[in-house]
């Protein structure tokens, strides 16, 4: 007797519109927040999620219920983020010739400068992989599952952790100082 | 360290911020109409940010740039041989062919005109295609592009599943190429008529219907609900509601074949009408000295059923079911896909783990040729059988026929001339997405067998393990009932449920007329809704030029019910007669319930203000015993259907 998302994945995989459209509604916020702690951006995460929903129906036609739902979304968000930030270092370099990560920057501060804490900072300091690592482990996912998500293995997921913390830990130091 | 991480973590949970409500929607709605658009309609071109180019070869040119080796390989060949069937003198007989496939041969030969301009479909999206380097994703884009680009879409719509396109889906699958994505809309279709509407006594006293030992409308609804929505309309047969519980009926005396028991009621929704219970008890046979069977378990392995909840539990399902039968049992597997197979040789059931392999070797992949696999499964029976046995053909699908016969008329008629041999037919129903319901209702009802539908285990412990005697011995064939209310004593009547069952008062008494078989231990249950005579309740006023001194006949009674039914085999009908006192009493039953809860599904249009709430109460009154829990989890349908009506 449980009202399952997998279950409406499948359906919706098999072409029932009715499963899509409870399923989507069901899944927008927390895509949304997994979204936003992959970008760090409110703009840039309703962008994802864009992203996301438009890629979705067709790529759902390829789920086979081989891994929970939530573990095939998060892998899709995580790919869609990843092919984003790629396409954003494209426009970027040919336009400026500046970094991903300065343009990120400069983006940031054109937003309110009150929206920029010392979380946003951190966060987009810190390399990708790291930062997808957090986002996830952040969402309440287990290493193994972070692992599944990202296919590394859970040995890797529990090392980047680590390594993210010292980053942090640093950064928190070299901002005392 | 761990600190660091639970206090950014409580950082981060106040710095995520709410979605956008304006965007939030808008997302949602482009999420659905991809949705749809892949949906097999294909109205139109593919969108894509490219302006179409005119001209003959651009699109030629186009389908060249962008075909990796691999899928431009299969999906040439296919056209190629898509061409060949059709063009090719022998490619007739190819296919299987009828009237309607025959024209639409024709018109193919003129239709993929590449040297038409692409309509310009109006680029309203941008759709960023996130892409992986899997080769079955490429083939995705590369198919779509193809058919875009060569035209063939606009052939293909409007209509998703044209004799085309399943022609152009048969021909790639046939071809290997089974990782080629096939359009797929939802395609359920559900076999179900109008409410019955309420009858004037006066005018057609008599009401005639076949029983129905279904229960796959039940598991159907059960599906719906606890995947959070609704079901549609038409999936509701009450009927296959009430029949899906045990209820507390008298078994028949010794050589009856059932007993009718018979109940009025007051009406929950309506305090001025009552209900009429009919209850059948089949007679359940010493199941030890039961006579062998022949099982053929035909087995649709098309594509489609490559789903966790269709194939694997199939497979488990039969697992089950495997346990319950004797040595002196035969049984044969038939599979079909793109042609049919025998894939396992009829094998005593004693020989389990040839079964089992076989049974666990099959994969899916292919279109569905359903009537040859019908025809092999029943060619396979015929040969297994012998005297004094029970052959049955078990026929497991999503319903999907897409190959040969696909039409619920034909199939019936095909299916008909197959039950006069003798054979009985079973259907499982599995998947939803494109469960075909009519088709199987349609193949069911006239192949002398039952549906049912099976979306967990533990309702294919219910229909293969617990009745599996039912399911499988049939105690009468052709059972009719019909009901002559008398006009003295009840004015309107209406039966609940029954729709695609109801019979025309002459074919009572006709036996050349197929109606539902009943098997060991099973049980029928009807309920009509009466309107006492001068009850406030009667919905038509009385005519005011004719005479309506038509009521004669002893004012006791309130009906009279009569029962036809054929032993198993036999040709002529046995009949049993009984009257219905005013004086007969009872006491309101969980089919009442579940009766008012199929009435609400289907939109409720007798049953007033009566609420979901109220068939919660009654049910849980009405529950009694209850050893499965099959009525708990019916009680807890109707809490979710009540919380979903609400929104």
């Amino acid at each position: 007797m449980q009202t399952d998302d997998d279950i409406l994945a499948l359906a919706a995989a098999g072409g029932d519109a009715g499963a899509f459209a409870t399923l989507i509604e069901r899944q927008y916020d927390r895509l949304f927040r997994l979204c936003f702690r992959l970008t760090g951006s409110q703009a840039e995460a309703e962008d994802l999620t864009q992203d996301i929903c438009a890629a979705l129906p067709a790529k759902l036609r390829g789920f086979r219920g081989e891994a929970s739902f939530t573990t095939w979304a998060y892998r899709l968000c995580v790919n869609a983020a990843h092919d984003r930030r790629r396409r954003a270092a494209t426009h970027a370099k040919a336009a400026s010739g500046w970094g991903d990560w300065e343009v990120n920057r400069r983006a940031a501060n054109a937003e309110t400068e009150d929206a920029i804490d010392w979380l946003t900072h951190a966060m987009r300091a810190l390399p990708d992989d790291l930062r997808d690592t957090l986002a996830l482990i952040l969402d309440d996912m287990t290493h193994a599952q972070a692992g599944e998500i990202l296919n590394v293995s859970e040995g890797t997921i529990s090392w980047r952790i680590s390594k993210a913390k010292k980053h942090l830990a640093t950064q928190r130091q070299e901002e005392t100082q | 360290m761990s600190d660091d991480l639970d206090d950014l973590k409580s950082l981060m949970n106040a710095a995520t911020p709410q979605p956008d409500k304006a965007r939030k929607v808008e997302n949602i709605a482009l999420a659905q109409k991809n949705f749809s658009d892949l949906q097999g309609s294909r109205d139109g071109a593919r969108l894509t940010s490219d302006r179409p180019k005119a001209g003959l070869f651009s699109g030629v040119r186009h389908m060249l740039n962008t075909l990796t080796s691999r899928a431009g390989l299969t999906a040439s060949t296919a056209i190629i041989a898509v061409g060949l069937v059709m063009l090719s003198p022998l490619g007739d007989r190819l296919m299987p062919n009828n009237g309607l496939r025959e024209t639409s041969f024709r018109k193919d030969q003129n239709a993929p005109d590449v040297s038409d301009p692409i309509p310009e479909a109006p680029v309203t999206i941008e759709a960023p295609v996130i892409m992986e380097t899997a080769p079955s994703a490429e083939m995705e884009v590369a198919s779509e592009d193809l058919a875009a680009t060569s035209g063939l879409s606009r052939i293909a719509a409007p209509q998703p599943k044209t004799a085309r396109a399943r022609q152009l889906d048969y021909a790639l699958q046939s071809l290997g190429a089974e990782d080629m994505p096939t359009p797929q809309a939802n395609t359920e279709s559900f076999a179900n008529a109008d409410v019955n509407p309420v009858h004037v006594t006066a005018e057609t006293p008599v009401s005639t219907f076949s029983i129905d030992v279904d229960t796959a409308s039940y598991s159907v609804i059960r599906n719906s609900l606890t995947q959070g929505r609704l079901p549609p309309k038409d999936a509701v047969r009450i009927e296959e509601m009430i029949n899906y519980f045990p209820y507390d009926y008298t078994a028949p005396l010794d050589d009856t074949a059932f007993t009718p028991t018979v109940s009025v009621t007051q009406t929950p929704w309506n305090p001025d009408t009552q209900l009429l219970q009919i209850g059948i008890q089949g007679a359940m046979p010493d199941v030890s000295d039961r006579r062998p069977l022949n099982l053929v378990f035909l087995i649709d392995t098309s594509g489609s059923m490559n789903q966790p909840n269709k194939l694997p539990l199939l497979k488990q399902s039969f697992h089950l079911m495997l346990g319950q039968l004797r040595p002196e049992d035969q049984i044969a597997i038939v599979t079909y896909a793109g042609s049919a197979g025998e894939v396992l040789a009829p094998t005593p059931a004693s020989e389990r783990s040839t079964i089992l392999n076989a049974l666990n070797n099959l994969g899916a992949g292919g279109s569905t040729a359903g009537q040859a696999g019908l025809q092999q499964a029943y060619a396979t029976a015929a040969a297994m059988a012998e005297k004094g046995e029970v052959n049955r053909v078990i026929l497991a699908t999503d319903g999907d026929f897409n190959v040969g016969l696909n039409d619920p008329e034909q199939l019936k008629d095909y299916i008909a001339d197959k039950r006069d041999t003798g054979t009985y037919l079973s259907v499982l129903g599995f998947g939803r997405g494109n469960l075909d319901d009519a088709t199987m209702q349609a193949l069911a009802q006239n192949g002398n067998g039952q549906a049912a539908y099976i979306d967990t285990l533990s309702e294919a412990q219910k229909v293969l393990v617990d009745q599996l005697t039912g399911a499988l011995f049939p105690i009468a064939d052709d059972v009719k009932i019909q009901v002559e209310f008398n006009p003295a004593a009840i004015s309107e009547y209406r039966l609940i449920g029954y729709e695609t069952r109801a019979l025309k008062r002459e074919d009572f008494n006709n036996d050349k007329v197929d109606a539902g078989d009943i098997g060991a231990g099973h049980q029928v249950t009807a309920i009509y809704e009466v309107t006492p005579k001068g009850s406030p309740a009667e919905l038509t006023d009385p005519l005011r030029y004719s005479s309506t001194d038509t009521a004669q006949g002893d004012n006791d009674e309130l009906a009279f019910l009569r029962l036809r039914y054929k032993a198993p085999g036999a040709a002529a009908s046995n009949l049993i007669e009984t009257p219905i006192s005013t004086n007969t009493a009872g006491e309101t039953s969980f089919a009442t319930a579940i009766a008012g809860f199929g009435q609400l599904l289907r939109g409720g249009k007798y049953t007033g203000s009566w609420s979901y709430a109220d068939a919660i109460t009654l049910a849980t009154q009405t529950k009694g015993d209850d050893p499965f829990g099959y009525r708990a989890e019916a009680i807890q349908l109707m809490r979710l259907a009540e919380s979903l009506s609400q929104n």
